[in-house]
This record gives C-alpha cells, structure tokens and sequence, in this order.
C-alpha cells in the first residue's frame, strides 16, 4: 500500500525571508521540464527539499502505521492459503516503509528524527489507518481498495522529480500489484460466498465507502501558487480530484459486478465520462487527521510501544563508533 | 471517538499504562549499509538500497529479508556505507572528455578508408598508363 495520496498542505514559507539564488532556480527547473531526475547531491531550493522530503516521510509512515490494522488479523485469517498472503502482503508494507525512510533519509534527515517525530504525533500518515478493521471482510476491502487507491496515486508518484523517490515507488508499485490482487481474490471469495459472507463484506463495504475511501485522496485542490509550483516541480504529479475519478472510474464497476452496492445514492458515470458523487464530510477529514479518529490514540500507542520496548536490544548492539551517514542513493 | 482495540493482543499489552516515549537518540537505528544483489553466479552484484544495521553479519540478514524475499538471488554484499568512497557530482566534468576519446577506441582506427584510398589511387594510376600507352 499504502500510498499517502493525501499530502497534508502546507504553505507556510520554507525559511523565512530565504530567497533563491535565480540562476540556480532557473537551472533546476529547465531539468525538471526536461525530465531529468533530481539526485540527493544536485543543488535543489530549500522549500523543495522541504516539500520532497515531507511527502515522502509522510508515505514511509503511513506504510508502517497501515501494517497495524492488517497485521491484527494475521493470527484470525480463514485459511492458510490467506494467512500466507497476509503475512506476506505485511511483510512488504513494512519493507516499504523502510525503502522510503531509506530515500527521506537521502535528503538529510536521520531515521531516528522521523520516527521521534511520528510517535510524538508531529508527523501526519495517511488517515485511512485511523479507522478499525472490524471483521475479515475489512482486510479484503483494505486488500482491494485501499492498495488499488495507493497504485493510482503511486503510478502517478513515480513520475515525479525526486529519483530516489521514483525508484523505491518502481519496487513498491511492482508489490502493490500483488497486494491488490490478493486484496481483490478474498473480496471475490465472499462476494460469490454465502449469504452470510455477502452481508459482511456489504458490511465492511459500507464502512469504508464512507468516510475513509472517499477522505482517501483528499479534498478537491485549491488552486494555488503553492500547487502550482509542487505540480511545476513535479512534486505533486496529479490533483487530488483527478486521482479520485481515476479511481472510482476503474474500481466502481469490479465492485458493481458483483452486486455488491456502495452506500452513495448520488454516485453514477455522467455523460461527460467525470463521476458524480455525495462530498464526504471534509470537517470529519480534518478531525481526524488533527487525531480525533477512532484508532489514532492506539495506532500511535502501537508504534511508541514497540519503540520503547525494543529500545534496550537496539541499545546493547549499539557501538560508540557508529557514525551518522546520509546515504548517497 | 476512542473505542477499545479490536486485537486482543493490543488489549493485553496495556498500552495506557505504558511510559511516554522519551524519544530515540542518535544512532539508535544503527548504521546504514549498502546492499548489492547478485541473481545469479558471476553475475555483477547490483546496488538495490540500504539497510540499517549495528554490524555486517544482521545487515545480511535484514537485506535477505528486504532484499531476497522474490524473486531470484543466488547472493547478496553489503558494504557499510561510510567505506565507500565516491567523487563529488559537482566534478564530474572530469569525466567529460573520455567519450571524446577516440584514440582509446577501435573506432578510431578507420584502415578500411585508407586501403580503399590507396586501391583508387592505384587504379587511377594504373588507367593513366593504359591511357599513354593507346
């Protein structure tokens, strides 16, 4: 997964007052526009390095965070077959994680700052994990839909400017479509099951549709200088509007397919190809990515245990001479 | 808006109870290595990404894990990463001429075009004589 397709904005100047010397900007940008890749040595301004690097931080989060809900079912999963593909699928999202830290870790910050900085609730993740996995039906609805939501906003990703990013994204996409095939077998799996199966997986459906699917890319962009210069930067590769309709446009109709309903009366195919559907209550968006979700206080909980308790074997293997390195790629 | 974990597990670890983090220190995640993938034998080993590590011996192990997991790999190498040394980018112009060098390749040794020269020359040379000659 997980995909963070939603960047929590932030327009605040980088460093106050700094100017860019105008030559170098003006280099930078022509490589941008040329298709050139940015490297962690090239010159870069400091707010795209501020930019790149919070995105990234934040997807590496949320890629460890989007493990905890899943992971709770790995000991409850149906059969073997399941199980397998479930410890799996966590396995990478973890693996993720650590590839994107890996290419954060390119621009300067240290892993340990990150992690401070996420357990101590000053990092944002993606808000979908801030909702609960209720039955087994929610991992195949998280499986199919949620990785599906993280492969249209990754795609997109990959196509940006930062070549670090770029290439942990190759490797994650190339996952991801494991990830979303399981995701979608299990979804099938209840799908043609029993009445009963139906009705849970209607269930999880109905959960996830609202509020956390349709929060998943974010509300529509304000148009910006700022976005306007992510997108120019080729930070921010595709509006968060666009990802939703390029979402809905390929996933509606898998789930349609099967007589399996969304709870949005409103959402249909226009004649002008766009998809029309309810707005979801963007308030409760931002409750709850400021933390008053269902699940933030334990996800978080979670994470900072697992530091603190695993602190002292990190601790013995420890040695004075263990140098601080920004790696080169 | 806080309901109760789901996992029994998280129940039972009593998170509420447990210590605020006091935040991790430097280093505390260790030392990034390199890691090259080999897939198969003589094979080059090809750099994939980095791992963090206290020494070699666990850095092999995270990058089978990280590294290893599909796929085929017959081997993997991991180099801390403050033992390699590298040029800076920003001199990279030192490098500029080499393709420029022809000198150093077989395509700067055109002999085709001198034989081809010199049989002309000896034809047209040798249609001046039959020419005298007639």
């Amino acid at each position: 997964m997980y995909g963070n397709a939603y960047i929590e904005p932030d327009a605040k100047p980088a460093i106050n007052g700094q100017v860019e010397d105008p030559e170098k900007l003006e280099i930078f940008e022509a490589r941008i526009a040329r298709g050139e890749k940015i490297e962690p040595d090239d010159w870069m301004p400091a707010e795209y390095r501020r930019q790149v690097l919070r995105m990234i931080e934040q997807h590496a989060h949320s890629e460890i965070i989007g493990a905890l809900p899943e992971g709770t079912w790995i000991t409850r999963a149906p059969t073997l077959k399941r199980k397998l593909a479930l410890i799996a699928k966590v396995q990478d999202e973890v693996g993720h994680g650590h590839l994107l830290y890996s290419a954060a870790e390119t621009l300067g910050k240290s892993r340990e700052a990150m992690i401070n900085d996420l357990i101590n609730g000053k990092s944002k993740y993606s808000n979908i994990f801030n909702y609960p996995a209720k039955s087994w039906a929610d991992i195949a609805v998280i499986g199919f839909l949620v990785d599906a939501g993280a492969i249209v906003n990754q795609l997109a990703n990959a196509k940006g400017s930062y070549g670090p990013y770029c290439r942990a994204l190759e490797r994650i996409c190339y996952e991801e479509s494991f990830h979303l095939k399981q995701g979608y077998d299990a979804f099938v799996a209840l799908a043609v099951g029993t009445p009963a199966q139906r009705a849970m997986l209607q269930d999880a459906l109905n959960r996830w549709w609202f509020p956390p699917m349709m929060h998943f890319f974010g509300p529509p962009d304000t148009i910006s200088v700022h976005t306007e210069k992510l997108m120019r930067w080729k930070v921010k590769m595709m509006s968060n509007e666009d990802m939703r309709q390029d979402f809905l446009e390929q996933y509606v109709p898998k789930i349609w397919e099967l007589g399996m309903t969304l709870p949005d009366p409103a959402l249909k195919k226009l004649e002008d190809g766009k998809w029309q559907y309810t707005q979801p209550d963007w308030d409760e968006f931002f409750r709850v990515i400021n933390g008053d979700g269902p699940c933030n206080k334990e996800r978080l909980a979670v994470r900072r245990y697992a530091e603190e308790n695993g602190r002292w074997v990190r601790e013995a293997m420890m040695k004075p001479e263990m140098k601080r390195m920004v790696p080169y790629a | 808006m806080h309901n109760e974990s789901l996992d029994p597990r998280i129940r039972r670890a009593e998170l509420e109870s447990s210590p605020a983090s006091s935040g991790l220190q430097q280093n505390e995640h260790w030392e990034p290595f390199a890691v090259f993938h080999q897939d198969k034998r003589g094979a080059a080993h090809e750099f994939v990404g980095i791992v963090h590590a206290p020494d070699a011996e666990l850095a092999l192990a995270f990058a089978k894990e990280q590294f290893g997991r599909r796929k085929k790999t017959v081997n993997l190498w991991v180099v801390r990463s403050s033992d390699i040394y590298t040029f800076q980018h920003e001199d990279d112009d030192m490098f500029s001429t080499a393709p420029e060098k022809t000198y150093r390749d077989a395509s700067g040794y055109p002999v085709r075009k001198r034989i081809n020269k010199y049989l002309d020359d000896l034809k047209e040379i040798e249609r001046q004589h039959l020419q005298r000659a007639s």
